[in-house]
Formats: C-alpha cells, structure tokens, sequence
C-alpha cells in the first residue's frame, strides 16, 4: 500500500472516530456521567442525565421478584445447579456422568419450590426477576432440545403418518408468533383442560415456550441430519449396528455437532424470548420493571427502566454468542471422522 | 432411513402399520378428550361457541386504521382491519430493513476497518437485545420527545412531537385507491415488458415511453400537497405517523435490519472469488462484473434466508400489542377475544391467518429455487 493511501486510511478513521464521539458523547453523558445512582424517589435525581436509583432501590425485586427476602440464596443455588447437572454432556467422552450429576436437578428444584418440611415451600407466584427469565430459558432449553431431536427423526421418518404428523406440527409452531402461542397458553389451555391438570400460569406458559422452541430446534437438528452422509449409516449398518445402535453413536453425534452452531442460534433466541412472558402478567425482569414505573415515586422512568432490560439481556445474549463462538473454534480442533 | 421392500407384508411392515395406528387413535384420543372438556367448560361458563360473533357489531373503536371502520361495523371488518394494519407496518418495516441490511451488509465486507466496526457494533447490537424491550425502549424515548408546541421542525414541511410524525399529505385527484391501483399497474406493465419483449433494443424503448406516460398520469392525479399546520394543542392537515406505529416500525426495522445484514454478508462472501475474478479476466467492466456475475449468485445464496427472516418480520409485527399499535393480534387476540371469550375460535382465525403467510411465501421461495435450479451450474 502506498504511504499516500496508508495516510488517507488513518485520516478516514480518525475521522470516523471523531464522528462516533461526536455522536456518542452526549449519550454516554446522559447514561453514565450525569447519572444518579442512588436514592428512594425520582426527585432524588439529577434530571440532567439518568436515574438508575430506581434499578439500585428495587434491586432485590429485579434480581428474583417477590421471593421471600432472605431466601434469595436458593434461587441463586438453583440457577447454578441447572447448569451444573448438565455439565458432563458438554464434556467430550464423559456425559455418562450426567446420570450421576441428573440428581442435582432435583436439588435445584426442591431450592426453588421448598416443601418436603426441609425449606419453606415458596409458590411460583412470588417467582420473579430475571431469575425467572434465566430460570425459564434454562429448564425449557433442557425439555426442548430431546423434544426437537425426536421431532426431527419424526420428520425424517420411514413411517408416513409420523412423517405427516411431524412436519404439520413443525411447520404449524413455526408459522405461530409466539405471542399467540402465549396467549393461547394463558386462555385456551384452561378451557380444554380440566383444572388440576391445566397447572398454574406460569408452568402453562412453560410448556408452551418448550414446545414451541421445539419446533425451531427439531429444524437446527433436521439441517444437522441431513448433513451426514449416507455413507456413514452405511458403513455402521455394515459393520452389524442395529437402527438404533446406528442413531445413537453414529448419526446423532456427527449431527449434532454440525447443528452446534444453529442450536446455540436457537438458544439465544429462547432467552430473548423469555422477555415477552410478562405480556401474560407474569413478573419477569420487564414485568418487575413496568411494575416499578407504575410506581409513584419512579413515575416517568420508563426509558432508563427499560435500557437496563435491553443492557442486561444484551449482555447475557452476546455473552453467550461469544462463549459459543470459542466453543465451537475448540470443536472444529478436534479430529472430525472423515465422511 | 430406508423403506422396507414393498408389498410383502413381513412382521416389520406390520410392525409399522400398527405403530402408526396406535399414534393416530392416541391423538384422535387426546382431541376428543379436550374437545369434551371444552364443550362441557363452555356451557358450565354460558359462552357461545361457532363463528356467529363474526357478523355482531364490534362496539369499540380502533385508534388507527388503513381501512375506513366505525364501531358499528361487524367483528369481521375487525379482522381486516388488524390484517391491513399487520401488513402495512410489515411493508413499511421491510422496505427500510432490507435498506438497512444491504447497506451494513456490504460494509461488513468492505476492507476499511472503521465502517466494517461500526456495522459490526450496529449488528451485535440488534441481534442481541429482545425485540419487545427495544420496541419499549424506542417508544419510552418517543414519548420523551416534545410537546406539539415546541415541535421540532422538519425543513419546514414536517414535524416531530411526542404525539408521532407529521409529514406533508399528496392530495390525488382520483382518491388514493385509484393512485395505488395505477401504481401497481405500472409495475406489472413494466414487468410484463421485460417478460415479452422481441428485443432489449424494443424493451428499453417501451420502457422509456411507458415511464413517460406514468410521469405524466402522475402529474395529472396529483391535485396538491397538504402540508400540517400547528393549530391549538396539535396539528392539522397531512399525514401522521402515531407514536406506536413509528416506534414498531422503527424496532422491526432495525431488529431485522440486523439479521439481513449478516445474510448479506454471507451471500457476497459465498461468491468464489475467481468468479469476480474470471469475469475481469473476461473483460467485464466492475459494474458487470456485479450485475451479471457476483449478484445474481449471492442472490441465490442469499434468497431462501432472507425469505424466513421477511416471515419472521411478519411474525415479529404481532408485538404490536406491546406499544398498542392494533394489528391482527392486538384486535383479534386482545380487544375481541375478551369481549367474546372465544378463545378457540379467534386464536384459530389469528393462526389461520399466519399459516397462510408462512405458506405464501415458502412456496414462492420453494418455486424461485426451483426455476434457478435450472440455471445451476455445479
């Protein structure tokens, strides 16, 4: 590159620099510089930049809603078992360590709920905050992800009815925004379920997120399948694998590591989906957040109520691209079979 | 999977059969068992079920619509209201997404660093935040804006205030269906004549003449221009763009905006780079090199993913309901459902409406990949 071009580089991105402070400055002023960061009342705020009084007074709120003060340790040690059971399937060559670690599931949700005369029980109703969310993505990730797989062998099926049945299921769950899905959930499911089985809201909505997420991971596994070859299948059934045998240590491996990328895509999507749930009157983050705006004392608030929403889950989804991203730069070190 | 050898019934195939079977009496099972329970739940709670509520008068009153509509019109002018409304603001949401898309797209490829991170930034940071909240966010900072009375001026033909955008109004003499009419006509004509042309020669020239004879019709219908005029607490004459409608079609644009520029990306960067460079080879000018090597092929890469992310922005458009924008959802789902409590039947009417989207446009993705695959050279 000639030095004249080289000069001319570095003049268009000190200018771009120049222009992005130009625009940035004042917005950062506003959110970080004039910021108030403490107090119990608007009035308490400089209304030259934001109030984020209101995050730090109703922190305990946004972090797990209305559960019970003092036992906010058990939503934290839930949120950390969750993960912590599933662990070993992450790990190459040990997941039958899962069925060991599967346990603490159990323990994670005896912390949540309480009862069997061990902890106080605690009713879904004070759930909250974006523990909630977190608690939503994760356990309909953890049921949506073997519903997908088995929805995509259904689609691919030998068997025409399963086949026709799976796919009018996909393509229907697809085609629904998830908003009527959640209506549907909040008003349809009690009128065609007799009450002990219709649960309460919040769990409705729960397999209604599960099965509707499905839909969108049983794709991300049929693309996975589709890119293993037919030789593969040969090969195992010539080397005396039954259909089964087949499946579970031939074809699903490779599939779903070819899938790895669009399933964290769909995990992703799981979690920012969890930031509708409050349109059915359930007090996730966003929920917490118009409830406080609503308050007198934070009345007016909604854009610095609804920036954090937008930071928080900003940080958690981008976070997650990222891990994957290195994740997956791991994987594809590793020796792939040759196809 | 393979197929078992035809027509002969082995244990396997009955096998089959009869699993199959055992799934479909299941499902039958489970279906009548809840219609059961719904009908017995429908008459324990005295609601009417069938789609007679469709011909009531509707009672309320919708804040904006495309379509003229008074409260005593029926539930189903409702529902083509919310339908008109849904895909207004999806055309409206699309046309500036797919600008945004294309535009930060080709600067995620460009060599220059500075453009490359500011679409990079751009991108991250529209995928990675939840649509509602940036649609709350949007409408939160929109109603920051100013009163009427201190407007902020729009080169002195429209203005901003908390109460939306107020923009210049073309008056047509025929009304605006007719203009709309007339427009889309002139497209298919022109269409019809780069189909059916004898020549590029006589297509150019049918073309020039027939855009002439549009500009003319154009000035003719055209009767004048309305602009707003600030009068008492608000402002009079033109056009607005409400609060909700803008901050919806802002969010989508810019949410989905971010997606179409990654699969902007990937398409230009799916063109082997010897085809560019093979077209030069061949003497083709850059401008060529892109109209007839580099865009017709990232367009096929590029063609089935920005289809599903257009029906994503349809779908997307039902978070109306959060800013209170009536489309299909809002109306149907929200303001008829609870005056009616059918649930069954206006949820059904909603996802009935969402299939046939779906279905629309695959199948036009499906047809378009099968006419390009006749031109496929692997």
């Amino acid at each position: 590159m000639s030095r004249a071009a080289l000069w001319a580089r570095r003049l268009a991105l000190a200018l771009g620099l120049v222009l992005l402070l130009v625009l940035a400055a004042p917005a950062l002023r506003w959110l970080v510089w004039d910021a108030t960061w403490t107090g119990q009342s608007r009035a308490a705020c400089d209304p030259a930049g934001a109030c984020w009084a209101m995050i730090t007074a109703r922190a305990p709120q946004i972090l797990w809603g209305f559960y019970p003060s003092g036992h906010g340790w058990r939503v934290v040690l839930a949120l950390a078992l969750l993960p912590a059971g599933l662990a070993p399937l992450a790990v190459r060559g040990r997941a039958g360590l899962a069925l060991l670690t599967a346990p603490l599931g159990a323990v994670a949700c005896l912390a949540l709920l309480g009862g069997a005369r061990l902890l106080p029980s605690v009713p879904s109703a004070y759930w909250g905050g974006l523990s909630l969310n977190l608690i939503i993505g994760t356990v309909c990730a953890i049921f949506a992800l073997p519903l997908g797989v088995l929805l995509a062998l259904a689609r691919r099926s030998g068997l025409p009815v399963i086949r026709l049945l799976a796919t009018a299921y996909i393509e229907t769950a697809r085609a629904a925004p998830l908003i009527v899905v959640l209506f549907a959930a909040a008003v349809l499911v009690p009128l065609l379920v007799p009450a002990p089985l219709a649960l309460d809201k919040l769990a409705r909505a729960m397999v209604a997120i599960t099965l509707f997420e499905a839909a969108y991971m049983a794709e991300a596994v049929r693309g996975g399948l589709m890119a293993v070859p037919q030789g593969q299948r040969e090969a195992a059934q010539a080397l005396g694998l039954g259909p089964m045998r087949t499946l579970v240590y031939v074809v699903l491996p490779q599939a779903l590591r070819t899938a790895a990328p669009a399933l964290v895509n769909s995990f992703i999507g799981l979690l920012k989906d969890t930031s509708l749930i409050y349109v059915i009157g359930v007090l996730d983050l966003t929920g917490v957040l118009r409830n406080a705006v609503s308050d007198f004392a934070w009345q007016g608030l909604e854009p610095e109520a609804y920036i954090f929403v937008g930071l928080t889950f900003w940080l958690l989804c981008f976070g997650l691209s990222r891990a994957s991203a290195v994740l997956e730069r791991r994987f594809q070190a590793a020796p792939t079979p040759i196809g | 999977m393979t197929r078992p050898p035809p027509r002969r019934l082995t244990a396997a195939r009955l096998a089959a059969w009869a699993w199959q079977g055992l799934v479909l009496v299941g499902l039958a099972a489970v279906l009548i068992w809840a219609a059961r329970n719904g009908a017995a739940n429908l008459r324990a709670s005295g609601l009417a079920s069938g789609f007679d509520f469709l011909g009531r008068a509707a009672g309320f009153d919708i804040a904006e619509s495309a379509i003229a509509y008074s409260p005593r019109d029926t539930n189903a002018k409702v529902f083509w209201v919310g339908l008109v409304n849904t895909l207004r603001v999806s055309a409206l949401a699309a046309l500036l997404a797919t600008a945004l898309g294309v535009g930060f797209g080709v600067a995620l490829r460009v060599k220059a660093a500075a453009p490359r991170a500011i679409a990079r930034g751009y991108v991250e940071l529209a995928r990675n935040i939840p649509l509602p909240i940036l649609l709350l966010v949007l409408y939160s900072l929109l109603a920051m804006a100013p009163p009427p009375r201190a407007a902020i001026v729009l080169f002195g033909l429209g203005y901003v205030s908390n109460r939306g955008l107020y923009l210049p109004r073309l008056e047509w003499r025929w009304g605006e269906g007719t203009a709309l009419a007339g427009a889309l006509l002139a497209l298919f004509a022109l269409a019809a004549i780069w189909r059916w042309a004898a020549s590029r020669r006589a297509a150019w020239v049918l073309t020039f003449g027939w855009l002439g004879f549009c500009g003319l019709a154009l000035v003719l219908s055209l009767s004048g221009l309305e602009r707003p005029r600030p009068q008492g607490f608000g402002f009079v004459g033109g056009g607005v763009l409400s609060p909700p409608l803008l901050s919806l079609v802002a969010a989508l644009a810019l949410y989905s905006g971010g997606y179409i520029a990654e699969v902007v990306r990937a398409a230009l960067g799916a063109v082997a780079p010897g085809q560019a460079e093979a077209a030069q080879a061949l003497g083709l000018s850059p401008a060529q090199t892109l109209r007839w090597v580099t865009l017709p092929q990232a367009l096929r890469v590029a063609a089935p993913p920005l289809a599903s992310q257009y029906l994503n922005l349809v779908k997307n458009a039902s978070l109306a309901i959060v800013v209170g924008y009536p489309d299909l959802v809002a109306l149907f789902g929200g303001t008829v459902l609870n005056q009616t409590g059918q649930a069954i039947e206006t949820l059904g009417l909603i996802l009935a409406f969402y299939l046939v989207v779906s279905l629309t446009i695959s199948g036009l993705i499906n047809l378009w990949a099968a006419r390009q695959a006749r031109w496929a050279v692997r």
